[in-house]
């Protein structure tokens, strides 16, 4: 038996197909993940994430602990409050040791780490710390509930008291609010508006309840992937990890290599590895035939040997056809093949964002 | 536990096969499998007039989550397939035992059913699993 979130007794009775997930009993599917899916797409979905790992981050040197931590500086979030900034955390060798969320708190800081990388990101995180002043804080005893789609914030509301309800009213993209021992953000993991709301445990099954009785769909992990994937959006592990460098996982924009002074842990090697401009690169493929691209598949490239390959495949509920994020050698044109069970099939290389509020950006 | 019908063969890879009144057999994949699978997305099936054996590929089913080989029961000759699949391969989902069949095999060796397990036999395959 794996570790349980505080909504396991919900995902149960509302027939959730429970599988373990990171060692978290998850539900994967309350019946149809494509139906799931097209109602984020079309109007609201929840998502239990508490198998999520909430870091708190205070003392008198967050900021420049995790100035020094992250590839992306948090400098940048400072003078908002709530405000979110999405970044890697690198390895000496600049390979990512996980993708993660910093949010301003005003004062101190609360980054949300993966489930499967907690453990690791935890003794990183605590190694780093020897030299600041600072209190690294898990806490375990917080939920997460997703709700996602374009009527989310609305459907939300009417599951919330006044006070809480004006904050997701209020807040804006990218940011979040704290009501009392709530945190109200306005992120997400699927390319629809929409918020992820953090708050205490034993407040979350009656919320979750709420929110179902208000009209919003309970989705299960496999929507999630599905969602993230068509909103070209990375997951940790498959997409990249300690191996792969952010320049070869569309994580560029997110290394502020502004101020240049500003020794964030990885970037003389990322550097270096900018400078050589050799990297592979993560792209789109889109593919109209029949058939679903998998991971691992093998990517072939015209004019070179080089293989490339898919780091997530699936078939897109939204568009009708499959796509998927592959990592290829950066003279990729505008087309590609995949191997297949042996056979090569044609696709189309594209930016890797296929559909976001709602539409196709292909 | 999902669904199973007393009157079908089964193999451990998640196939079911149906002797029909005129000797054909009905192949599919069973409840168990379509619920493992989740939704289905893409079926490929034989081509009609081919020929199959048992124990051998003889198709494909893709769902969002995972590709499945599908293999036939008995030798033969492909005689028919659920064209219906093709634009509606979430029947796969809906009804694995009726509308959601793969194909149709004139056998060659009816008694190489002999080998493929009951329903009791199926069920104690999958609870090992």
């Amino acid at each position: 038996m794996g570790h349980k979130t505080p909504l396991f007794a919900q995902h149960q009775a509302m027939n959730g197909k429970i599988v373990d997930f990171g060692g978290w009993d998850m539900p994967v599917n309350y019946g149809s993940q494509i139906e799931e899916h097209k109602q984020v797409r079309a109007d609201a979905g929840m998502f239990d994430v508490s198998h999520m790992t909430i870091v708190d981050i205070t003392g008198p040197d967050a900021e420049a602990y995790l100035r020094r931590l992250l590839a992306n500086d948090v400098t940048r979030i400072t003078s908002i409050s709530g405000k979110a900034l999405y970044s890697g955390m690198l390895n000496e060798a600049g390979g990512v040791i996980d993708d993660l969320i910093v949010y301003n708190m005003d004062g101190w800081f609360r980054t949300v780490v993966n489930c499967a990388t907690r453990e690791k990101d935890l003794a990183w995180m605590g190694q780093q710390a020897k030299s600041f002043d600072i209190t690294i804080t898990e806490q375990p005893e917080l939920a997460i509930i997703a709700v996602q789609g374009p009527n989310a914030i609305a459907k939300a509301q009417t599951a919330m008291n006044e006070e809480q309800a004006a904050a997701a009213q209020a807040v804006k993209v990218f940011q979040g609010q704290t009501v009392g021992d709530w945190f109200i953000a306005r992120t997400g993991y699927t390319g629809e508006d929409g918020l992820e709301i953090m708050l205490p445990a034993a407040e979350a099954g009656e919320f979750w309840l709420a929110l179902n009785q208000n009209g919003v769909t309970p989705c299960g992990l496999a929507a999630r992937d599905t969602l993230r994937l068509e909103a070209g959006m990375n997951l940790y592990g498959n997409d990249m990890d300690e191996t792969v460098s952010p320049l070869a996982a569309n994580m560029g924009w997110t290394i502020a290599w502004e101020p240049a002074d500003r020794d964030f842990i990885g970037r003389q090697a990322i550097a270096e590895q900018k400078a050589t401009g050799d990297q592979q690169k993560l792209v789109g493929l889109v593919m109209e035939a029949k058939g679903v691209l998998r991971s691992h598949q093998k990517v072939i490239v015209e004019g070179t040997d080089e293989p490339g390959e898919i780091t997530s495949g699936t078939f897109s509920p939204t568009l009708g056809y499959s796509i998927a994020l592959a990592r290829v050698p950066n003279t990729v044109g505008a087309t590609a093949q995949v191997e297949i069970r042996n056979k090569r099939v044609d696709v189309k290389v594209v930016k890797p964002s296929f559909v976001r509020m709602g539409e196709s950006q292909l | 536990m999902s669904e199973l019908r007393s009157e079908l063969k089964y193999l451990t890879s998640h196939e079911w096969a149906r002797v029909e009144e005129d000797g054909t057999v009905t192949i599919g994949i069973t409840d168990h499998a379509q619920d493992s699978l989740g939704d289905v997305v893409y079926v490929e099936c034989p081509d009609v007039g081919s020929s199959v054996s048992a124990g051998e590929e003889a198709g494909v089913v893709e769902s969002v989550k995972a590709a499945s080989d599908i293999y036939s029961p008995v030798s033969g000759e492909v005689i028919s397939v659920n064209g219906a699949l093709e634009d509606a391969p979430e029947t796969i989902n809906e009804s694995p035992y009726d509308d959601g069949w793969f194909f149709k095999v004139k056998p060659s060796d009816l008694s190489e059913l002999e080998n493929a397990l009951d329903s009791d036999g199926y069920l104690a395959a999958c609870e090992d699993e």
